[in-house]
């Protein structure tokens, strides 16, 4: 092995390790440019069972955001979720943030049901109409005494 | 006969705390000589190659195989409960927290640590390494530091490749074979990685570049007085070597992963 | 009578159990050929690399031009040491590296030297030894007697003023043998280097040295001029150069 071939592979692995490291970082850790293109908008829930950072935020079924943080409010003692929404995608004030089951089990997220308001809802805002999760568990007990009355 | 034991335990104790004042000596000089000049640039670009470049095809195999088994039995596991779509989750947490750093870790340590081991340890018995005392050229800064310098950048590198490539791996056995969307794939993937999980793969390959180079080059450069002389001397400190920084691997990985968490 | 370059006081060495050095006394004197022999396994090399400083007393004293090493400052040995060169029974050449790399290794790790006089100097040292033309091969692919050169330039490229042969001309042929010896004396000559030679060359060496010490046992049998050597009547030593045992 001559200098100049040893040099050639060094330097060919040492560009090929950094594009992995930079994949990893750029499109898996999501750093950078990607958090650029999301506004924050904040939605207060009485319950956000099961709902985890990362989940997804639908409008219509298709994806406009991620959950990016979601912690409990201490004066107000309710859950604080911080939604990330698309640029490109505006929400008008009057939308309704409800947190959702894809499946019977499935994964928790955010769907957005649009609103009619002219007002456009800002970055950083709140949104005021929120649902919570359906607790299933509660649902069960509700239906199982409710036949109980009967 | 009592104090032959007392004796016994003693001498063993002194040699014991003495192997590990040199072990930390041989590491500080090795780490105080990354920064006197001048840099050892040739040095570092042979052992770079030798370690990072040359450990390329063998990190691709096992990562594109360790990332197929784990699509493998992540689908069945979670087709049980129903929820196949987070196979890519699954693969790629394991790899990026876990596998990546330490089966990287571990096959560099026999391909490369072992052959460090071999190679220090021959030079230490054909008098290489006294030689190179009588031309006033410190051995450990000569043989130690240009490896740990190489090690530390083609680690990290090496475990890149092998996440990238292993949900590579995962994504061909899961999506191709087994039928999952391959959105849904790489959504899991994308979504529940975070930068969290990333920092900590590449900082438990940094410790574990630093711990494999420094006991390989320390078991090799002391050759003579742990394993004696000879050609058996060299086998027996390759094989410490090996076996030793896998341990070492395993138990610095429980304990970063349990700062971690 | 003049200080001697480097003199040992009643030096001891152990290793592990086994003595070694049962307390030399010998005397090195500067500008001059001094001729170490002895049975093999006698501890010669062990001697050798004393003076170097590979190898640590247990007692006894090293004096440099007539002051204790212990009491010399550091820089004054390194000074020193940086005169020394040694040349290794075994060649200890670095087997990953060319023959030119391993001439040169003792100057390139030095900041100092520009890389054209490297240069100069190695090809000074290789056209003098006959080893032109070998500059990119690797120590494995050279013969015994190659490699003896090679390790002979090393040890000369520094120009050193003190030179410690270990045994610089076992597995050579006679001719060969012969060359070296009188490069070795034609160097001396010429950059009045002090040199120590341990060797089995009887007589040759003789023709070269200017003195001569027989280790035995531990200890130094015998040490002095090569006239002094030659009517000795100890029999111990006129034993071992008719190659019988005493």
């Amino acid at each position: 092995m001559n200098k100049r071939k040893i040099e050639f592979y060094v330097g060919l692995f040492v560009v090929l390790g950094l594009i992995c490291s930079s994949y990893l970082f750029v499109v898996l850790g999501e750093i950078g440019f990607i958090r650029d293109t999301r506004y924050p908008v904040y939605g207060f829930f009485t319950s956000v069972s099961g709902l985890k950072k990362g989940a997804r935020v639908e409008m219509a079924g298709v994806e406009i955001g991620i959950v990016s943080n979601v912690m409990i409010d201490k004066e107000r003692l309710l859950a604080k979720v911080e939604l990330k929404i698309d640029k490109n995608m505006t929400l008008s004030e009057d939308v309704i943030a409800s947190v959702k089951t894809s499946g019977i089990i499935g994964q928790k997220y955010v769907d957005i049901a649009p609103g009619g308001s002219d007002i456009l809802l800002e970055p950083g805002q709140e949104i005021y109409n929120t649902e919570s999760s359906l607790d299933i568990e509660s649902l069960v007990r509700k239906f199982i005494f409710n036949n109980d009355k009967k | 006969m009592v104090t032959n034991f007392f004796e016994k335990t003693g001498e063993m104790t002194i040699r014991q705390v003495r192997s590990c004042g040199r072990l930390f000596l041989f590491f500080i000089t090795g780490v105080i000589n990354v920064f006197i000049l001048p840099v050892q640039f040739g040095k570092i670009i042979e052992h770079t190659w030798f370690i990072g470049a040359k450990s390329f095809f063998v990190i691709a195999l096992t990562g594109v195989f360790t990332g197929m088994v784990l699509g493998l039995q992540g689908y069945y596991s979670l087709a049980k409960f129903g929820s196949e779509a987070g196979l890519g989750a699954a693969v790629a947490i394991t790899l990026v927290r876990e596998l990546g750093p330490v089966l990287t870790a571990i096959m560099v340590t026999a391909r490369a640590g072992s052959a460090m081991a071999a190679e220090i340890g021959v030079m230490r018995i054909s008098e290489q390494i006294d030689a190179l005392k009588t031309m006033h050229i410190n051995p450990v800064r000569f043989l130690f530091t240009p490896r740990l310098i190489a090690s530390i950048i083609s680690f990290p590198l090496l475990t890149a490749l092998f996440n990238v490539i292993g949900i590579i791996g995962g994504y061909i056995s899961g999506s191709i074979l087994l039928g999952i969307n391959q959105y849904d794939y790489m959504d899991a993937v994308i979504k529940n990685i975070d930068i969290g999980d990333i920092n900590g793969g590449f900082l438990k390959s940094f410790v574990f570049s630093v711990v494999v180079t420094t006991i390989c080059c320390y078991r090799g450069y002391y050759t003579h007085l742990y394993s004696g002389f000879g050609a058996r001397g060299v086998s027996m400190s390759t094989t410490n070597a090996v076996v030793q920084s896998c341990i070492f691997i395993l138990i610095f990985d429980y304990i970063i992963t349990f700062f971690l968490v | 009578m003049t200080v001697p370059l480097i003199q040992f006081v009643n030096i001891k060495k152990n290793f592990e159990t086994q003595e070694v050095l049962k307390g030399v006394h010998l005397s090195i004197y500067g500008g001059k050929i001094t001729t170490i022999i002895g049975k093999s396994g006698t501890g010669k090399s062990v001697l050798l690399k004393h003076m170097i400083g590979l190898i640590k007393p247990d007692s006894g004293q090293i004096l440099i031009n007539g002051e204790p090493i212990h009491l010399l400052s550091h820089e004054k040995i390194k000074v020193f040491q940086k005169e020394l060169s040694y040349m290794f029974q075994d060649n200890a050449l670095f087997d990953s590296m060319t023959i030119y790399e391993n001439i040169a290794l003792p100057l390139s790790e030095k900041r100092y030297y520009p890389k054209n006089r490297i240069k100069d100097k190695v090809m000074y040292q290789m056209r003098e030894l006959g080893l032109l033309g070998s500059e990119e091969k690797f120590p494995a692919q050279l013969s015994g007697g190659m490699k003896k050169r090679v390790a002979l330039a090393r040890a000369l490229v520094t120009d050193p003023k003190i030179i410690l042969f270990d045994e610089p001309t076992t597995g050579l042929d006679p001719i060969r043998k012969k060359n070296v010896h009188t490069m070795i004396k034609e160097y001396q000559e010429k950059f009045e280097f002090t040199a120590v030679i341990v060797s089995h060359d009887i007589p040759d060496i003789f023709n070269i040295s200017q003195r001569i010490a027989m280790l035995d046992e531990g200890i130094i049998k015998f040490e002095g001029s090569k006239e002094n050597v030659l009517n000795s009547h100890s029999t111990i030593v006129n034993a071992f150069i008719r190659g019988e045992e005493a």
